[in-house]
């Protein structure tokens, strides 16, 4: 049985909506439903939504989540959606406590929707869209039979993060092809003060030369696309030779894709600071002294955090904290870098009180990996004890491989790039003039896993129905990987 | 809220099962993949089933942890099953699949095409089952049936008058309760008795054991499936013979010599004693290395076999197990002077891998 009634939830509802507005939270409106912990695992296993594309991997995810719900390992208090109103789930089995933490977690998750840069393109309507996109892919196996579908959804995901994060920002003109046919230059010829002058200062060789040049640029094809494209996706729904209905699934695979993209981007701040919100607005307002327990347990939960797993909400709820106290106390800048002793830095607090003013400043343009670039100090990784582990070939163990305070942020900004997902290029789309495709791996230092790699050029191939290339760099090596439709090469560039 | 989410855990599910009929061979094999649990169910850890992406080679990307301990500590380990699936973080745990022995079954008929087992003609056996079907006056409080009390509570008032429509409550008195009850019927059943026998001398070292402990896992899966009632029955032997339980069965360890007939002997005393062949399905398997005592037993064997088990047992499956020591000459023996049994087969075992085409063999004729 609740320990709580509904209305008691529509109080707390409103009251902490009260306190988010007061410290100065922005939320979108936001639907609260209280749903029990079999539907909050089916809503989880749909990223929140109520209706998605039927498709196995959402059955899979289900079972992940149970299981780990009965083994103990893993509860999901609530969820949110990004969308205009915001919806939120709260567990049943909640203590009014756990309610009051979580209604304020999710206001604090409402108002990073609404207020980060980063979320600033995404669909607000996403779970009517998410509905369409069902009811689109069920008219589509009622025609093409389930199967089919399937078989071309299972390629589309395993392609689903080839898109261009940051093209959403960047106004492009028309991505038409350019001019087939374009008109023969005329030479450039300098200005001639007097007739008899031009053989001179236009020799007729120059003029010939630069006929020639022309007329060599002409009759080889233009770059195909003009600039490598990083937008696979949106590439190969251009492009490849696809039916309709095909070209509709990977366009919305491509969209979702989009949609998820800024969640992804901002998994440490988003987190870290609904915890930020939910432990101030706990202990500022709402908390009852025989609650304080019982919540200094729970919040404590959500920051536990075992040594080989980084807890975004922890390192996320760390990095505000800290950001705050700097900023209140004055702890930035040249004078602060420059101060080498450790007890003056120990007392430093030169009473600014900015700390507010830049958290929301910090909540309005970062994403994790601006955010960790930026304030991942030299103190901070030292306070809460951050290493780099590396997988050990000999012992088959994952082990501590360096606590300097360089080498724990570059590995955190590599992880954060691109969503720690490799970036690929198409480079040319009409390779040799064969029509190949030649993808190329930007390689910022780690290797691909080839035989996922291989198995998701199979997939390309699919679509593209030419052979596929992949340039990349195994073992220090530049490599180009090919899928032709029957077997896979390997060649070693020069 | 309506969600779909049955609809994709099916066909996650059908996949799944696809995995693990393309697998049986392997979990055949390897009975340590097999966790029974609870009544009725095996779970089977499986690797993620994967939808491929370009990723980084795991082993090389490292990542960032927090906490204490010195360059070198280990803080979790690498390898998983299957080598090729390690996930996203050290230590990401399997997905665990959960299968019924009915699932499974299905599968085994599947895959290895068993025709069903047709049990012997013994439709005149009758079992007394209760079904709680009815609904009585008395009862204990434990089977009080609360719908139909608060029914009858709620007749009651209304007839009585004292129905309230403003304030519509409904206390049931001593005489409304209702209860549960059972009726009995007779249901006829099968019955079925597997008989294992097992040699027990020094040539048969832990693989060999270990290769018929996963042979009966399947076959007891196969024959309980087919029938209402199954005994088991555990026949150990080396120059003599004695019954003994499942856990001796496969731990026992004997010095000394060979001789199958006092098996052969003991278990027809026991089939006639307690599973006489008109009311019983006889099943008998029998494994040894094939290496019996030359003084004229296989002879002994023959005749007790053509005698007596062949003509009342639905099956008798002799598997040879390949050992180092011995000749392996007891097939041959059988297979000459028995060969032409409809109810008898042999099969020869040479290693784990090969339990898959054993059972096939053993179980593949439907009898």
């Amino acid at each position: 049985m609740a320990r709580w009634t509904h209305e008691q939830i529509q109080d707390v509802v409103q009251e902490v909506y009260e306190y988010v507005l007061q410290e100065g939270l922005d939320p979108l409106e936001t639907v609260f439903e209280i749903v029990d912990y079999e539907t909050m695992n089916e809503l989880a296993a749909y990223g929140g939504f109520p209706k998605r594309y039927p498709h196995w991997s959402f059955g899979m995810e289900y079972e992940y989540i149970r299981q780990s719900y009965r083994y103990g390992l893993h509860r999901i208090y609530e969820m949110v959606v990004n969308n205009d109103p915001a919806y939120a789930y709260l567990l049943e089995s909640n203590t009014l406590v756990d309610q009051k933490m979580v209604i304020a977690h999710v206001f604090a998750h409402s108002d990073f929707f609404k207020n980060n840069t980063w979320f600033s393109k995404t669909n607000r309507k996403m779970i009517d869209t998410m509905a369409n996109h069902e009811a689109t892919i069920q008219t589509y196996i009622e025609r093409y039979g389930p199967e089919e579908v399937e078989s071309f959804l299972d390629i589309c995901l395993s392609l689903e993060d080839l898109i261009d994060f940051h093209s959403l920002f960047i106004p492009r003109k028309s991505r038409q092809k350019p001019e087939e046919v374009q008109p023969r230059p005329t030479p450039v010829k300098l200005k001639v003060p007097r007739p008899y002058l031009d053989p001179y200062i236009n020799p007729p060789e120059f003029i010939e030369a630069q006929k020639q040049q022309h007329e060599k640029k002409r009759q080889t094809p233009p770059p195909f696309p003009i600039a490598p494209e990083k937008d696979v996706l949106l590439f190969l729904i251009e492009h490849a030779p696809l039916e309709n209905w095909q070209k509709v699934i990977l366009s919305i695979i491509r969209d979702e894709s989009y949609y998820f993209a800024p969640q992804r981007a901002t998994k440490i701040m988003n987190e870290g600071w609904a915890t930020f919100w939910h432990s101030r607005i706990m202990t500022r307002y709402l908390l009852k002294d025989p609650e304080v327990i019982e919540y200094a347990d729970k919040h404590s939960g959500v920051l536990a955090a075992p040594p080989h797993r980084l807890n975004p909400y922890k390192l996320g709820y760390e990095l505000w904290k800290d950001i705050e106290e700097r900023w209140n106390k004055g702890r930035f800048g040249p004078e602060w870098e420059a101060c080498d002793d450790m007890r003056v830095k120990a007392q430093w607090d030169r009473k600014l009180g900015l700390g507010l003013q830049k958290i929301f400043e910090v909540r309005r343009f970062a994403n994790d990996l601006t955010f960790i670039d930026q304030f991942l100090t030299e103190e901070f990784c030292a306070r809460h004890k951050l290493f780099v582990y590396q997988y050990n070939r000999e012992t088959g163990y994952y082990e501590i491989k360096d606590r300097d305070y360089q080498k724990v942020k570059q590995q955190l900004l590599l992880q954060l790039t691109n969503f720690g997902k490799p970036i690929i290029y198409v480079q040319d789309g009409n390779y040799k003039n064969r029509g190949e495709l030649y993808l190329k791996h930007k390689h910022e230092g780690v290797d691909l896993d080839i035989p996922y790699a291989k198995e998701t050029l199979k997939n390309i191939y699919a679509l593209w129905k030419r052979p596929v290339h992949l340039e990349t760099v195994i073992q220090n090596r530049r490599r180009v990987l090919t899928y032709d439709g029957g077997s896979h090469l390997e060649v070693q560039m020069a | 809220m309506a969600l779909q989410i049955e609809r994709d855990y099916q066909r996650f599910r059908e996949i799944v099962k696809g995995k693990i009929r393309e697998n049986l061979r392997k979990y055949m094999s390897h009975g340590e993949i097999l966790v029974p649990r609870g009544r009725g169910v095996v779970s089977i850890p499986l690797p993620r089933i994967e939808i491929p992406h370009f990723r980084f080679d795991t082993r090389k990307m490292g990542g960032v942890g927090q906490g204490e301990g010195d360059i070198g500590t280990p803080i979790g380990v690498g390898e998983v099953e299957g080598g090729a699936a390690a996930g996203d973080q050290p230590g990401e745990h399997l997905l665990e699949v959960e299968l019924t022995f009915e699932e499974l079954v299905q599968m085994l008929a599947e895959e290895l095409e068993l025709p069903r087992i047709v049990p012997k003609g013994k439709e005149d056996i009758y079992v007394e089952k209760e079904r709680y079907t009815g609904i009585a006056r008395t009862g204990p409080e434990s089977l009080r049936h609360f719908k139909r009390t608060y029914k009858e509570a709620l007749k009651r008032q209304l007839i009585a008058g004292l129905y309230d429509f403003e304030n519509p409550v409904v206390v049931p008195i001593r005489e409304d309760r209702r209860y549960r009850s059972w009726k009995v019927r007779l249901v006829p059943i099968a019955k079925a008795v597997i008989l294992y026998m097992m040699d027990v001398s020094g040539s048969m070292g832990p693989e060999q054991k270990e290769i018929v402990r996963l042979e009966s896992f399947w076959i007891d899966l196969w024959i309980r499936h087919h029938y209402k009632r199954t005994e088991t029955c555990y026949i150990v032997h080396d120059a003599a013979a004695k019954e003994v339980d499942r856990e001796t069965f496969f731990r026992l360890r004997e010095g000394g010599g060979t001789r199958i007939s006092s098996a052969y002997k003991l278990g027809w005393e026991i089939i006639q004693e307690r599973f006489p062949p008109d009311e019983w399905n006889i099943y008998v398997f029998q494994f040894s290395d094939g290496d019996n005592w030359d003084g004229g037993d296989t002879e002994t064997c023959i005749k007790l076999l053509r005698e007596h088990y062949l003509p009342n047992v639905n099956l008798f499956c002799y598997g040879q197990v390949k050992s180092a020591y011995g000749s392996g000459d007891f097939i041959y023996h059988l297979e000459r002077h028995l060969g032409r049994a409809e109810n008898l087969i042999l099969s020869r075992i040479n290693s784990k891998e090969e339990i898959y085409d054993s059972i096939k063999a053993f179980l593949g004729k439907g009898k």
